[in-house]
């Protein structure tokens, strides 16, 4: 009872503390400086038509480059914790699935990995990117593994293509800095037609890597955690 | 005016939800109600004009993250049972 009302006043206090936001919020009518440069110079600047997009990649480049790398060391801990005997899951025992959820994933999950792909590639031109597309990719996988649960997926795979598309990003980053102004710098191609698949410079071949780079350290997660299941 | 009373009865079920996730009994519920808490909230982004983030909570909040959820669930109750 002393824990609850003690619980219950800090509460109040917190409540009383965040009043005065609350009361003098009103909304902002117009853009703050920086937010107004981005919305004015950033089509031109980076060509791309999704402004998301133009933040995510090129203006605040090196905080997606950080993303991905918390992912890949998540991706890497998990795999470490979780790491499969040989041959253990070869006598795993798993629940049979339902033919209405085998037949119905054989004709999604294809559907899936090809939404994911094109939310990645047509980041710069619609909502999404590397990370939605990645996503997306992985659940596709989920489903997969989900109607399916003897099915081996390739961890080699999923490796070597993890692998690839990091080092690209940063190989990316550092010819910025060689052939353009600087660390992942989207003037390395050129800007192309404004609105257009091949616009925005380099925005859509980091975003390809990216997508693929999520994916892979998504489908890494979900693969080691279904390899420790049983059923039984 | 319509998408602020839309804005609002999501807000009351995505509280209504959480509550549902910290207080309920059985843990599958919550595990459920956690994923049901990010639907909602990707729809809310979705409505305040967030179409990326709503994207990224609704493919990893409420999918990836829930799945995870039912397997360590699953992995911890073979261990202790």
């Amino acid at each position: 009872m002393v824990k609850n009302s003690l619980i219950f006043i800090v509460l109040i206090g917190f409540a009383v503390l965040l009043a005065d936001l609350f009361v003098g919020f009103n909304g902002n009518t117009d853009l703050n400086i920086l937010a107004n440069h981005y919305a004015v110079s950033g089509p031109e600047e980076v060509g791309s038509a999704n402004l998301v997009t133009a933040v995510v990649v090129t203006y605040r480049g090196l905080d997606t480059l950080g993303e991905v790398t918390i992912l890949f060391l998540a991706a890497a801990i998990v795999s470490f914790l979780l790491k499969v005997e040989a041959g253990a899951s070869r006598n795993r025992k798993l629940r049979s699935t339902s033919e209405i959820l085998d037949t119905a994933s054989r004709i999604l999950v294809p559907v899936i990995f090809l939404f994911g792909i094109y939310v990645f590639i047509n980041g710069h031109l619609s909502p999404g990117g590397g990370f939605q597309g990645g996503a997306i990719i992985a659940s596709g996988l989920v489903l997969m593994l989900l109607a399916q649960p003897a099915k081996e997926v390739g961890h080699k795979l999923i490796t070597l293509v993890e692998s690839i598309s990091g080092i690209s990003f940063v190989l990316i980053g550092v010819a910025g800095v060689l052939f353009a102004a600087g660390f992942l710098d989207n003037k390395l191609l050129p800007l192309g037609t404004f609105g257009t698949i091949f616009s925005a410079g380099v925005i859509p071949v980091i975003y390809i890597f990216v997508g693929l780079k999520v994916g892979a350290e998504l489908s890494g997660i979900i693969t080691n955690l279904h390899e420790n299941q049983n059923e039984a | 005016m319509i998408n602020l009373i839309i804005a609002i009865v999501i807000g009351v079920l995505i509280l209504i939800m959480a509550i549902i996730a910290v207080h309920h009994k059985n843990i599958v519920v919550g595990i459920i109600a956690a994923g049901v808490v990010s639907l909602f909230a990707s729809i809310l982004y979705l409505l305040l004009a967030a179409p990326d983030v709503a994207m990224t909570e609704a493919a990893i909040g409420s999918g990836l993250s829930t799945i995870i959820f039912f397997y360590v669930l699953n992995k911890i109750k073979r261990q202790n049972g």
